[in-house]
């Protein structure tokens, strides 16, 4: 033995466990409107800071405040909360639908609504989106029809990827959406290809590569940060941190460094922490990075600090490793409670036209899933052909299928 | 007309792709300045510019990664894997999402890539430059998987392969970039620039993806081979005397089992060819359909000739390489079943 104790492996634990305390104490929270805002051609040494800190617009008592704030209007505030309590309507019935068997799998965005809503409305048409599993906001933002969506997660007849994908694995061209792959993060370097492929073309459009924090540790998340940067492409490279990946706590993927945004400064791109509840902070975040991308300024990363309040999906239990009532501690709150007050303070909002906007997004959200349910459910009513299996596996179906297919009586 | 080398022919195949198609763009290690390690990609930056032929940085799985994205978006990329052994990184993005990108959104979005990566051995490459993984591919549904066997037909089959609309696997035998070889290593090599199949069109001009070729017209015995291979099998079938058909796939997905059947039909018996490991090797595949198909009309077993179930040795290689003499044993053994 030399002069030092042997070695010891060192696994991160999160400050609690069930039974315990809820502990936010590491999530240092900077005051609303502290932070500041950059020009957007900064020069990504000069704001190393901001991968450190968190941007914040809204503070305790619902006010808009500092230099990221006074970007939307009215009228874009309240669309923005209506779709955030769209998004968390549709969320609370595909649930209980999964619950009744209609379908075999949901995952909701419970908590996480103010991010994926917020951004859609930074980009443009045709700008694409490379999503992951929690960001249906994206579509419901971008005007995207529930019913479709629900026929995705029944697997119906009417279901636009013809019962091939797992529910929530949506599609769509139109919409910026690019099809959900269940491997993790083979999507973030696709992102960036895409808009390498746009400054090719000298085309005015932009990409958004999407990320959990968990994912982080995917070989192809740093693949995507070398090309990005390598390129300069233009494509936001958005980490949504929920604090947790399925039951593993994000510190096991962070590691030693200080803040998943903190991975984008290695490689020269500009990184900004962003409260990800705060729909007005991440709206701001977003339309500077979209700034930079669409100025031919190259990429951004993102983090949004945020929390899961739900389960990873239906197949998730999390009151096995983090406590009950841990969500109710967390410090950067509801993001559509708080977008309710400031637009309140506004003078454009009150307690009764919100219980007005949840009936009415209620009802909404009811007749979609009927008018979805009358297509079918996964074990139930109208399924698409078997003959759809054998259909798109190429341009034109090989022989070698076409003799499958007509084995299978189609 | 040119002679041209294998190589020669594949950069021909994407000079003229490029100069037809502003969206096909090239790219991967070495490929653009350089010109690719195998010199593959020579010249078109110069042409094109950097913008459609530029090198990337020493990562397999971003290569494949970005041209998903790019693909996605409208262009045609054309990739280069620098040895078919480096791309098991990038397996993931070529296996569970190229190839299924088209199906998984029910055609909202396609994925018409190219792969090119050399293989095979026989070049003294040891285990990390010599493999042949074509049955990693052809297994995967979406996918379509070439191996060229000479200049003429790497061209035509690499320009379909750039317009086609789905993913495909272009597997270039490194053994024959610069010329024909049968297997005797000993042997001075001849070059393409003495072979008809040297002969390339130097404009446009393609061969249909799953479409075999007989190479050799015969009666007593089929010979199923592709790549390197099919010259090692004309060579065994010269030095036998025995009177084999000799088939070329050319392309592996689709395959094409009505060049096949018919011509097991005809001479009722089988020998399959290939320089990949034995076992679960695309030989099981060919040997399985040949049963389905012509099981009435066989006389003998369908034998196998492949490499060695190891990982490729670098001193031992001619022990490993499946040449004359091995496809020759199996032959006879076929004859007289």
């Amino acid at each position: 033995m030399g002069d030092f104790a042997p070695l010891s492996l060192h696994v991160p634990e999160p400050a609690v466990r069930p039974g315990g305390a809820p502990d936010f104490s590491n999530v240092k929270i900077p005051k609303a409107g502290s932070v500041p805002r950059p020009i957007v051609d900064v020069a990504p040494e000069e704001i190393r800071d901001l991968a450190y800190s968190i941007i914040r617009v809204l503070n305790r008592d619902g006010e808009a405040v500092g230099p990221w704030a006074g970007v939307l209007t009215d009228e874009e505030i309240l669309t923005g909360l209506r779709d955030m309590m769209r998004l968390r309507a549709f969320d609370a019935r595909m649930l209980m639908a999964q619950r009744q068997g209609k379908t075999s799998f949901y995952m909701q965005h419970l908590g996480e609504e103010a991010v994926s809503c917020a951004f859609r409305k930074a980009l443009d048409k045709g700008d694409m989106n490379f999503p992951t599993y929690r960001q249906a906001g994206l579509l419901i933002a971008d005007g995207y029809p529930m019913v479709e969506m629900m026929n995705q997660i029944f697997s119906n007849e009417a279901d636009p990827l013809r019962g091939r994908q797992l529910p929530i694995m949506y599609s769509s061209k139109e919409h910026g959406f690019f099809t959900i792959s269940g491997n993790l993060a083979t999507q973030y370097v696709q992102a960036v290809g895409w808009a390498m492929a746009s400054a090719i073309k000298s085309d005015g459009k932009i990409a958004a590569a999407w990320i959990g924090d968990g994912s982080t540790a995917e070989s192809d998340f740093h693949s995507a940060l070398v090309f990005a940067s390598t390129y300069k492409a233009p494509v936001i490279l958005n980490i949504v941190n929920n604090q947790w990946a399925i039951s593993t706590f994000q510190g096991i993927a962070r590691g030693g460094s200080g803040t998943f945004a903190a991975r984008g400064l290695g490689f020269g791109i500009p990184a900004l922490r962003v409260d990800g509840n705060d729909y007005l902070a991440v709206y701001a975040v977003a339309k500077w990075a979209a700034e930079r991308a669409r100025r031919n300024l190259g990429p951004t990363v993102i983090e949004y600090v945020t929390y899961r309040v739900g389960a990873h999906s239906t197949s998730d239990d999390p009151s096995a490793y983090r406590p009950k009532t841990e969500s109710e501690s967390w410090p950067l709150g509801d993001p559509v409670l708080r977008l309710k007050k400031h637009l309140i303070i506004r003078g454009v909002w009150s307690e009764e036209r919100h219980a007005q906007a949840e009936a009415e997004i209620l009802d909404e959200v009811i007749q979609a899933q009927k008018e979805a349910e009358g297509h079918g459910t996964l074990h139930a009513g109208g399924r698409p052909s078997v003959r759809d299996i054998f259909e798109g596996v190429y341009a034109e179906m090989p022989a070698h299928i076409r003799r499958q297919r007509q084995k299978a009586g189609y | 007309m040119a002679r041209m080398t294998m190589i020669e022919a594949v950069r021909s195949a994407m000079d003229v792709s490029m100069a037809r198609n502003d969206d096909v763009v090239v790219f991967g290690e070495d490929v653009g300045y350089f010109g690719g390690v195998f010199r593959c990609t020579q010249g078109l930056q110069a042409k094109y510019g950097k913008t459609r032929c530029f090198d990337t940085p020493i990562n397999e799985s971003g290569i494949l990664g970005a041209a998903i994205g790019m693909a996605a978006y409208g262009l045609k990329p054309c990739v280069e894997i620098q040895f078919a052994d480096y791309m098991y990184p990038a397996y993931d993005q070529i296996t569970q999402e190229a190839a299924r990108i088209r199906y998984r959104s029910n055609g909202d979005f396609t994925c018409p890539i190219v792969v090119r990566m050399p293989t095979g051995g026989g070049i003294f490459g040891g285990q990390t430059h010599s493999q042949s993984p074509e049955a990693l591919f052809t297994h995967v549904c979406g996918l379509k998987v070439i191996v060229p066997s000479n200049p003429y037909d790497a061209k035509g089959l690499l320009i379909s392969a750039i317009e086609d609309p789905d993913p495909v696997i272009f597997l270039e035998p490194k053994r024959l970039y610069n010329g024909p070889f049968d297997g005797h290593h000993e042997k001075p090599v001849t070059p393409w620039s003495k072979h008809e199949q040297g002969e390339v069109p130097e404009g446009y001009y393609t061969i249909p993806i799953g479409k075999a070729d007989i190479r050799r017209q015969g009666s007593a015995v089929t010979v199923v081979a592709y790549g390197t291979m099919v010259h090692v099998a004309l060579a065994a079938t010269e030095e036998t005397g025995i009177d084999a058909e000799v088939i070329d796939l050319r392309s592996l997905a689709p395959i094409d089992l009505a060049t096949i059947v018919q011509s097991v039909q005809k001479t009722g018996r089988c020998v399959v060819v290939h320089e990949a490991t034995l076992t679960s090797g695309f030989g099981g595949e060919v040997a399985a359909l040949v049963q389905e198909h012509c099981f009435y009309h066989l006389e003998a077993p369908v034998v196998r000739v492949a490499g060695w179930d190891t990982p490729y040795p670098h001193a031992q290689e001619w022990d490993y390489f499946p040449g004359p003499a091995r496809v020759g044993r199996a032959l006879a053994e076929v004859m007289e079943g």
